[in-house]
C-alpha cells in the first residue's frame, strides 16, 4: 500500500461545494415539486434559485481551473474507450467479488478510471449544463415567452427539469456507494477530504 | 465630549426611522369646506321649504342642476338595463338571478333600491325627471332611507317595517345637506343586495363603512389608513358610475392612469401599475395570468356572513297554526324561512377560481335550459391560453329555484304582494305565483313547474387585504391547493407528468436497490474469502 496525492485543494473545495449545492438543489427542487414540506414552498423556491446561480458559478470556475491548469487531461483517454469501460464494468460486476485488483491503477497523472472519466465528463459537459439551461428557461419563462417562445413549453420544460433531477438523484446514490469501492471502504472519501489516497501497490 | 454623544443619539434615532415603513397618508386630507364646494346648500331658498315628497325635492334640485336628471336617465342606475354586444338586453330589470329570481312582478319591493320614485309596476315613466331620486346618492346626513316596499320612496310619515319603527325623513334637512356620495350612500343598496347586509356579493357589506385594514386596506382609516371611499375608484362623470358586472374588464393592459382612468373604472393597475411587486420580479410574472384580486382578496365575507345557498323548493312550510316559520342557527342567522326556503351562509370563505376574459354569459328568461344538471345562470368565459383571460376569484351562489319544467325556461314568480294577489309570500302557492308573475310579464307558462339547481358567479373585487395577508405561493403551488380544479395548464408544484414520476421512482428505487444488493454481495464474498483464509 502506498499513498498518492490525487486531489488538489481546489478540486476538493470544488467537489464538496458542488456536493452541497447539488444536494440543496435536489432537496429544494423536490419541495417545489410538491413532494414534501420542509422549508416552505417560497423559501425553497428562493434557495433553489440562489443555489442555481451557485452551480453555474462553480461550473464556470471549474472549467477555468481545468483549462488553465491543464488538468482537463485527466478526462481524456487513449485507445479503445469502450473496451476500457467494459473492463471497468466487468470489475464491478465480477472482479470486485473475487478480490481481483482494480483494472486501472490510480496515480498522480491518472486518478480516474475510464468509467469515471466518461461519467464525470458527461455529467459536467452535458447533464448539469442541460439541467441548468432547462432550469433557467423555467425561471425566465416569462421573458422567453416575451421573446417569442411558445407559452405551452412550460410543461415540457418543467417535466424535463424534473426528469433530469430524478436521474441526478440516481447518479448521487450510485456515486456515494462507489466511494466505498476503493482500496478500503473509506479510502476514496478520505482522499477527497485530505487529497491523499491509499492505493494498491 | 458633546460631539461624541451626538453621534450615538443620532444613530439610535435613525434606526426606528430607517426600519419603520412609511405611514400611508389619508386619501382625503381634511380641507376647508370652501375648498370642497362653491355652494353651501343650506343657503338656497329653494331648499328651505317643507317638502312633502321626494319628487318635490328633485324639482328644487333641477332648478339649478338643470341637466342632472337627463344624465341620470342615461345610467344603468336608472333603467336597470344593459345592452350587450350580442344585442341582448340584460341588466337588473331583465336577468335571472338565484336570489329573489326576478324584478318584474315584484317592483315595489325591489325598486326600494331604484334611483327613482314610484317604480311600482310596468307603467313607470322612465322619462320623468321629477321621479329621479337625487337624495339617495347625495344625502350627506345619513338619515335618508327608502322604505323597503315603497317603490323607491322614503317614509314621509313615521311608520314601521317588519315590526320595527321606520321614522319619517326630514327632506328639508337632507336637501340642505347634500354631498358627494359617500360609502353609506352606495352601501345602502350595494351592501344590502339580496335582501340584507352582506347577503349577495360576498365582497360588499356594511363592514366597509368603517373597516379595519384587515377587511379593506384601501377603505380603512385604521393606523393612518387611506380611508378611500367607493367613488375614489368608481370615478364618476356625468352621473355614469363605472364598474359593471355585465361588462367587466378582466385585464387592464394600460397600467398607471389614475386619476384619469380608461373608459372603465379605476383598476388596481391604475394606481399600482403593471409591475406592482417591488423587488420581486417573480410575482410580477404572475400579473398576466392572475387577477390582483386572486391573491390579494384571499377570502370573501371576511367579517359578515354572506349567503351561499338558497333553496326555494323548501319554502312554504307553516306550523300547525298556519303561521310562518323561521329557524336560526346558533349565531342567529336564518337557515329556514317559510317565505324563502332554506339558506346556507359562509364567513371568511375561500372564493372559487375561474379563468375569466371579461365575458359573462347570462341565461335569460327566454333561454332554454338543460335541467338535467346544475344550471349556470351566468358563467365566466375564458381559458388559460388566451391573452385576456386571467384567473379570477368568484363568489358562486348556488340554490334551487322554480322553472317551467315543460318549456325548460326560468319563470318569474310573483313573490311580493297582498294576500289573494297570488304573491307567494302571502298565498304560498307556487303554481299561482308563477302563473300570476308570468301573466304580468306577458310571458308563456305551460302550467307545470319544478325546481332546478342553479349557480351564479359574482366576480370579487372588493375587500383587498393588507399585503401581509395576501395568498402565498404555496396556496396554489401545491397538490389540493386553491387552483386544484383549474385545468388546461401546467402549474408548478401541483402538476406532474405521470410517466416521469414513475420513471423517477424506478431510477431512485432501482439505484438504491442496486447498491444495496451489490454491497451485500460484496460483504458475502468478503466473508467467504476471510473464512477460506
Amino acid at each position: 500500500m502506498r499513498k498518492v496525492y490525487l486531489y488538489a485543494r481546489f478540486q476538493r473545495f470544488w467537489h464538496w461545494m458542488q456536493a452541497l449545492i447539488i444536494f440543496s438543489l435536489l432537496v429544494t427542487g423536490l419541495e417545489v415539486h410538491g413532494l414534501f414540506h420542509l422549508l416552505g414552498y417560497e423559501a425553497a423556491f428562493h434557495v433553489h434559485n440562489a443555489f442555481a446561480w451557485g452551480l453555474v458559478l462553480f461550473i464556470l470556475l471549474a472549467f477555468f481551473w481545468y483549462i488553465t491548469t491543464g488538468d482537463f487531461r485527466q478526462y481524456l483517454t487513449e485507445g479503445n474507450l469502450l473496451e476500457k469501460i467494459m473492463m471497468q464494468a466487468r470489475y464491478y460486476m465480477v472482479g470486485i467479488f473475487k478480490n481481483e485488483p482494480h483494472p486501472f491503477k490510480k496515480n498522480e497523472i491518472s486518478r480516474l478510471n475510464p468509467l469515471q472519466r466518461i461519467t464525470y465528463l458527461m455529467l459536467t459537459l452535458v447533464g448539469l449544463p442541460l439541467q441548468i439551461i432547462v432550469g433557467f428557461a423555467y425561471y425566465y419563462y416569462n421573458e422567453l415567452v416575451a421573446l417569442g417562445m411558445d407559452p405551452d413549453w412550460i410543461e415540457p420544460i418543467a417535466v424535463i427539469h424534473t426528469l433530469l433531477a430524478y436521474l441526478l438523484i440516481g447518479f448521487v446514490i450510485m456515486h456515494v456507494y462507489m466511494t466505498t469501492t476503493g482500496h478500503t471502504l473509506t479510502s476514496n472519501i478520505k482522499a477527497m477530504v485530505t487529497g491523499w489516497e491509499e492505493v494498491e501497490e | 465630549m458633546k460631539k461624541l454623544m451626538i453621534f450615538p443619539v443620532l444613530c439610535a434615532l435613525s434606526v426606528p426611522l430607517a426600519f419603520s415603513s412609511l405611514t400611508a397618508r389619508s386619501f382625503h386630507p381634511s380641507v376647508d369646506s370652501v375648498m370642497i364646494s362653491t355652494a353651501d346648500h343650506t343657503k338656497f331658498d329653494q331648499l328651505k321649504q317643507d317638502f312633502s315628497s321626494g319628487p318635490e325635492v328633485t324639482e328644487a334640485c333641477l332648478e339649478c342642476h338643470t341637466e342632472a336628471a337627463k344624465q341620470v336617465h342615461q345610467t344603468k342606475h336608472w333603467h336597470w338595463e344593459v345592452l350587450m354586444k350580442d344585442g341582448r338586453m340584460l341588466g337588473k330589470q331583465h336577468v335571472v338571478n338565484n336570489f329573489c329570481i326576478s324584478v318584474e312582478g315584484n317592483e315595489p319591493r325591489c325598486t326600494s333600491c331604484h334611483i327613482g320614485y314610484g317604480w311600482k309596476d310596468r307603467s313607470f315613466d322612465f322619462t320623468s325627471e321629477r321621479n329621479v331620486d337625487c337624495l339617495v346618492c347625495h344625502d350627506g346626513t345619513g338619515t335618508y332611507k327608502k322604505y323597503p316596499s315603497g317603490a323607491g320612496h322614503p317614509a314621509y310619515t313615521d311608520t314601521a317595517f317588519a315590526g320595527k319603527p321606520f321614522p319619517a325623513v326630514d327632506l328639508s334637512y337632507v336637501a340642505q345637506n347634500v354631498a358627494n356620495p359617500n360609502r353609506h350612500n352606495c352601501g345602502i343598496c350595494h351592501f344590502e343586495g339580496g335582501g340584507g347586509d352582506a347577503v349577495k356579493h360576498g365582497d360588499l357589506d356594511n363592514s366597509l363603512i368603517d373597516p379595519t385594514a384587515h377587511i379593506d386596506v384601501h377603505m380603512s382609516a385604521e393606523n393612518d389608513g387611506l380611508d378611500m371611499t367607493c367613488i375614489d375608484c368608481h370615478q364618476t362623470e356625468g352621473h355614469q358610475v363605472p364598474g359593471s358586472r355585465y361588462e367587466p374588464h378582466a385585464r387592464d393592459v394600460h397600467g398607471f392612469d389614475y386619476p384619469l382612468p380608461d373608459d372603465y373604472p379605476t383598476t388596481c393597475s391604475s394606481c399600482h401599475g403593471l409591475e406592482p411587486h417591488t423587488n420581486y420580479a417573480k410575482l410580477d410574472d404572475h400579473v398576466d395570468k392572475l387577477a390582483c384580486q386572486t391573491c390579494h382578496i384571499p377570502t370573501i365575507a371576511r367579517q359578515r356572513p354572506t349567503k351561499m345557498w338558497w333553496d326555494w323548493s323548501k319554502a312554504g312550510e307553516l306550523d300547525e297554526k298556519g303561521h310562518k316559520v323561521t329557524r336560526r342557527d346558533s349565531s342567529g342567522l336564518p337557515v329556514y324561512m317559510s317565505k324563502k326556503g332554506e339558506f346556507e351562509w359562509a364567513t371568511d370563505a375561500v372564493p372559487e377560481y375561474r379563468w375569466f376574459n371579461g365575458e359573462m354569459n347570462y341565461v335569460t328568461f327566454l333561454t332554454q335550459i338543460d335541467d338535467s344538471g346544475v344550471v349556470p345562470i351566468n358563467h365566466p368565459d375564458g381559458e388559460p391560453g388566451d391573452s385576456l383571460s386571467r384567473i379570477w376569484p368568484f363568489k358562486v351562489h348556488r340554490g334551487k329555484q322554480p322553472y317551467d319544467s315543460e318549456f325548460k325556461r326560468f319563470v318569474k314568480p310573483k313573490l311580493f304582494g297582498p294576500k289573494g294577489s297570488g304573491a307567494y309570500w302571502s298565498d304560498f302557492d307556487w303554481d299561482r305565483a308563477i302563473a300570476t308573475g308570468m301573466e304580468y310579464a306577458d310571458m308563456e307558462y305551460s302550467g307545470s313547474y319544478d325546481f332546478v339547481e342553479t349557480e351564479m358567479y359574482w366576480p370579487i373585487s372588493h375587500m383587498v387585504t393588507p399585503k401581509e395577508e395576501a395568498l402565498g405561493c404555496v396556496d396554489c403551488h401545491r397538490r389540493n391547493g386553491r387552483l386544484e380544479k383549474l385545468s388546461g395548464f401546467y402549474l408548478p408544484g401541483r402538476d406532474a407528468n405521470r410517466f416521469v414520476e414513475i420513471l423517477g421512482l424506478v431510477v431512485i428505487a432501482g439505484s438504491l436497490a442496486g447498491v444495496l444488493v451489490h454491497g451485500y454481495l460484496r460483504f458475502i464474498s468478503y466473508k467467504r474469502r476471510s473464512g477460506e483464509e
